[in-house]
């Protein structure tokens, strides 16, 4: 029998299984968890150390956010081992690391790219080193020059165009997720021995270039391993073992993740599933006396300060195309399990409670896996942090866990994986709108009236109306140019990121092969939907300038606007999804991985915007994009349910990497009083998820406030809101972005 | 130039006599909202119509009959059995409202009735001006009413409204009588609505109504309904008249508690 109790003293009290015989986190959690159906009751506030702790931080907060850093090391290249151990206040921490010797210190990643380690260096009034700049570009190539060096025409012009944007070529690709909680369950010596396992049947197959690679990723895997030890040492533990106390599989887990973001800058650094998972330490050192709630509370606020101080050397073009600066250390809280058991447990409380004991914060990005099979008291307690801080998103656990298990994390905002047995390409995202525009202007950019894509017959006449079939038949030609180009791109990126960027310590803590996903994007879904629909339901007649390129159209009549549940436009925005995901798939990828693509746009959409020209449903130039899948800013006009229901028609299964939703909500448009707020807010996530709704950020804000907190930012230095996928300090927000989120629909009692 | 289509005239009368049976209705809009017209969250039908000209509207674009769209009681069936479950996953259902939902009482009856042999819980937003309109055979098709009570005296209902208060107040006790669940709505308007005998009549006379009055709701006026009057070249008088402040929402608050009645 498996379910024998363990009796060596690291796993005293936990049940054996296949978890003991090889690497399998899930099988741990599964046999040895404890569901918590109860409510808030026993949670613990802030101790005075934890409170005492942030403060010291907040006080250093100001400054970073007028200057934009805090402090930079512009002398040592960031490395698992290259920075001596550093403390906020080492007497009052309780789990330790930094990223360098000092909180909130940047460090150089060069092998993403030297550019941006310079840009940024010189933005911020730093000296550029010249012997690391040397390095990096007479000896060391980075990821940024192999891309450069691979590129073909065709992706360069439609890169400089925007209608291909964001993309990881100069940066870190991130949306990596190590499983972390194997440095706890097993040490890191168990994993090395894994890994030299894995290598012995990599040497016995043929050197081709596909084993080739592998074994050479597989050393660096285990040089990796053995830098993660090396500095665990540096603080004081060895972390060759497992972690026998709570307080330990905490820290040996953050080591794990700490070694990730001193090594990579990766777009998102997201952390995993690991609440549920370290609970089980929590409820055996409660059951045995070993600590009190407020002691299990307060290693968790700790473990939540280091991971909201996780920092990075970026430029202020990064930094406005992702809006602030985010690092989305998104962890994963509840759902429910394959057998139906709830995956919510005491930890996923203490992990919101966070929320409370440290105030608001757009990180760690929580993200609550939602089902209405969650139990009342946390679903309950969820929506009161929602009304509280706005700092939580939902994805829907019941589309999730029938395509990626119940062991599944989301990367970055919206893209969930199987923790530790699956990864991807991130692939930023392709300009619908732009697409349509260059398909009335026969391949013309309509900005800078460059060809960019293969030229086509113009379908702009002086004075004649668009026909719908005509620009759907051009554009459904030029999305396949556009596809083609795209996967093109991403191709060469992560060719390139893997030889030259490769994440040793995430993949290490991955099994030996996994399964990869090319994650492509699209954004403006819902102009290029209603765009199609003014064309299609209303009459709309281009402007031309005097080269003939459509420069803006004129619309006669009305026409619905996706956001309305209205099937008929709703029907083209699913069909954009549907069709632009079997042109992806046409094309192959970089080490076979499969296709996939997400609605999502960060809150790029405003650079996105900014970009592109007039189009046909009446946007004026440069006026931001909805962001992700939302409708447009104040056309949805029948409620936010209704908005809500329109985006779930979007084909999951043809989007498999997340369709990204932001709603905002006036206290009261959620009812009358706090019970009343609660009630209605976990009824219509029930009723969203059930509508197969797949994400939702909520948040619960007066127009006010905001409006206060741009006039004043010095008041709101937590001010949390949720855009699309992740959270971000709204007072970090240029001004432009603040406003395109006080112009987004807010949905209240009007 | 705006078209208008010609109707013939046997058109006409087909749609007059479709109208005066319910199989049709002119219809503003719909949304689905929470926890603003009735519990958990609904699709609220704004109906087109109402004979009230209250001074603080904020729907004055839904007042003329005519500007409504001519639906069919299936095609707004179709829309309603869309949020089947929407309404039993949230507790919500569908509100009525308006406009004043009860000037076209057979379109309304006929949804209403179909409403409920959905299982669907209904409410109606009225100002109870047009309660005679109200069958006892439709209100038993109706779970709660909305019931506005836009003033306690009837002079100054006469300035807010130009119409009569008595109509509300009848129909507010055959409602009682019914023993029907009430949510009872007071726009607060400083300088119109707030005089203390004014909001003292309306609590005394929603007490008098008994148990079946589960709470009140006073709404703080606001300036959002603006836009709309000028859209409509209609003569606004409120123009300068700011939203109650905190102590006097207080006030009448408290006005309605020292009737015991459970107030928002």
């Amino acid at each position: 029998m498996s379910t024998t109790e363990n009796a060596t003293t690291t796993y005293r009290g936990f049940v054996s299984g296949p978890w003991c015989d090889s690497i399998d986190v899930r099988d741990f959690i599964q046999r040895n968890y404890t569901p918590y159906e109860g409510d808030r009751s026993f949670l613990a506030g802030p101790t005075s150390r934890t409170t005492s702790l942030w403060d010291r931080l907040s006080q250093m907060f100001p400054q970073e956010r007028e200057n934009g850093v805090y402090d930079i090391d512009n002398v040592t290249p960031s490395s698992i081992t290259s920075h001596d151990p550093g403390y906020i206040s080492r007497d009052e921490e309780i789990i330790v690391g930094l990223q360098t010797d000092a909180p909130l210190k940047r460090a150089m990643m060069p092998n993403g790219g030297w550019r941006m380690v310079e840009g940024a260096l010189n933005t911020y009034g730093y000296e550029v080193p010249q012997d690391v700049k040397k390095i990096f570009t007479t000896y060391r190539k980075t990821h940024n020059d192999g891309v450069f060096d691979a590129y073909p025409p065709s992706v360069l012009a439609a890169r400089s165009s925007h209608i291909i944007t964001g993309l990881p070529d100069a940066y870190g690709r991130g949306r990596i997720i190590g499983d972390y909680r194997r440095v706890a369950l097993y040490g890191v010596d168990a994993l090395i021995a894994e890994k030299q396992h894995e290598r012995a049947g990599l040497a016995m197959q043929a050197s081709v270039e596909e084993v080739i690679r592998a074994r050479e990723e597989n050393a660096e895997q285990v040089r990796a391993l053995r830098e993660l030890k090396q500095m665990a040492e540096s603080y004081g533990y060895d972390i060759s073992g497992p972690a026998e106390t709570a307080k330990e599989a905490v820290q040996w887990l953050y080591f794990g993740y700490l070694a990730a973001v001193k090594e990579q800058n990766g777009a998102a650094m997201s952390l995993g599933r690991t609440s549920t998972f370290l609970d089980i330490y929590f409820e055996r050192d409660l059951a045995s006396g070993a600590i009190t709630e407020k002691q299990a509370q307060e290693i968790i606020d700790d473990f939540v300060i280091k991971l909201r101080i996780v920092r990075f050397l970026r430029t202020p073009e990064y930094d406005q195309l992702f809006s602030g600066d985010p690092t989305w250390v998104t962890e994963t809280i509840g759902g429910v399990g394959e057998d139906g058991r709830p995956l919510v447990t005491k930890n996923s409380f203490r992990m919101l409670q966070t929320l409370y004991n440290l105030g608001p914060a757009p990180e760690p990005n929580l993200t609550v896996f939602w089902s209405d099979r969650l139990p009342e008291g946390f679903k309950e307690f969820c929506a009161a942090v929602s009304i509280d801080t706005s700092a939580i998103q939902y994805e829907s656990d019941e589309i999730i866990r029938p395509y990626w298990g119940d062991d599944a994390a989301i990367a970055c905002c919206v893209s969930p994986m199987r923790v530790g047995k699956q990864m991807q390409f991130f692939g930023a995202r392709v300009n619908l709108a732009k697409t349509l525009l260059y398909a009335i202007n026969g391949g013309r950019d309509e900005v800078s009236g460059k060809q960019v894509s293969p030229e086509t017959v113009s379908l702009a006449h002086e004075g004649a109306p668009l026909d719908y079939d005509e620009v759907y038949a051009a554009f459904d030609k030029t999305m396949d140019w556009l596809a083609e180009t795209y996967v093109n791109a991403l191709n060469c990126i992560h060719y390139m990121h893997d030889k030259y960027a490769y994440e040793r310590i995430e993949m290490a803590l991955h099994d030996g092969e996994v399964f990869r996903t090319m994650a492509c994007g699209v954004a403006g879904l819902s102009v290029a939907a209603d765009s199609l629909s003014a064309i299609k339901y209303a009459r709309v007649t281009p402007v031309l300038d005097e080269t003939g390129l459509a420069v803006d159209y004129q619309i006669a009549g009305e026409y619905p606007c996706f956001g309305n549940d209205d099937d008929r436009v709703d029907s083209i925005a699913t069909e954009l999804v549907r069709s632009f995901m079997e042109k992806i798939k046409r094309h192959p990828t970089y080490r076979n991985a499969t296709h996939t693509q997400s609605v999502l746009t960060i809150t790029s959409n405003v650079v996105y915007g900014k970009a592109t020209g007039n189009t046909p449903d009446g946007r004026r130039a440069g006026e931001p994009f909805a962001p992700g899948a939302n409708p447009m800013n104040g056309r949805d006009t029948h409620g936010m349910m209704a908005s809500a229901l329109s985006v779930a028609k979007l084909p999951y299964s043809e989007s498999q990497d997340g369709i990204s939703l932001t709603n905002t909500t006036i206290p009261t448009g959620l009812g009358r009083d706090r019970e009343e707020q609660i009630g209605n807010l976990v009824s219509m996530l029930d009723a969203i998820n059930k509508a197969d709704g797949y994400h939702l950020n909520v948040n619960v804000l007066n127009r006010d406030t905001l409006v206060d907190a741009m006039e004043h930012p010095e008041n709101y230095p937590q001010l949390t809101i949720r855009v699309s996928g992740y959270a971000v300090n709204f007072v970090r927000l240029t001004r432009e972005q603040q406003l395109d989120v006080i112009g987004r629909t807010f949905h209240g009692s009007i | 130039m705006e078209t208008k289509l010609i109707e013939t005239r046997e058109a006409h009368g087909e749609r007059l006599a479709a109208m005066r049976s319910g199989d049709v209705g002119r219809v503003h809009s719909w949304e689905l909202v929470t926890a603003v017209d009735g519990p958990g969250t609904r699709m609220t039908l704004f109906l087109s119509g109402c004979l009230l000209r209250c001074q603080y509207c904020h729907n004055p674009d839904t007042w003329a009959l005519r500007d409504g769209a001519l639906r069919s009681a299936d095609q707004v069936m179709a829309r309603i059995s869309r949020y089947r479950q929407v309404f039993e996953t949230t507790g919500g259902g569908v509100t009525f409202s308006g406009g004043e939902p009860l000037l076209q009482s057979p379109f309304v009856a006929k949804l209403l009735r179909r409403c409920k042999e959905l299982g669907i819980h209904t409410c109606i937003d009225t100002s109870g001006f047009l309660g005679r309109r109200a069958s006892d055979e439709m209100l038993a098709d109706v779970d709660l009413v909305l019931l506005d009570v836009k003033s306690g005296l009837p002079e100054t209902y006469q300035r807010a409204t130009t119409a009569e208060l008595q109509p509300t107040l009848d129909f507010g006790r055959r409602l009682s009588a019914l023993h029907k669940r009430i949510w009872v709505r007071f726009v607060l308007v400083p300088g119109l609505t707030d005089a203390v005998d004014n909001v003292a009549a309306v609590a005394s006379y929603v007490a008098s109504l008994g148990a079946c009055v589960e709470r009140v709701e006073v709404l703080p006026f606001h300036q959002m309904g603006r836009d709309k009057w000028q859209a409509l070249n209609q003569p606004y008088q409120l123009e300068d008249v700011e939203p109650p402040d905190a102590a006097l929402l207080d006030r009448v608050r408290g006005q309605f508690r020292e009737n015991g009645l459970v107030t928002y």
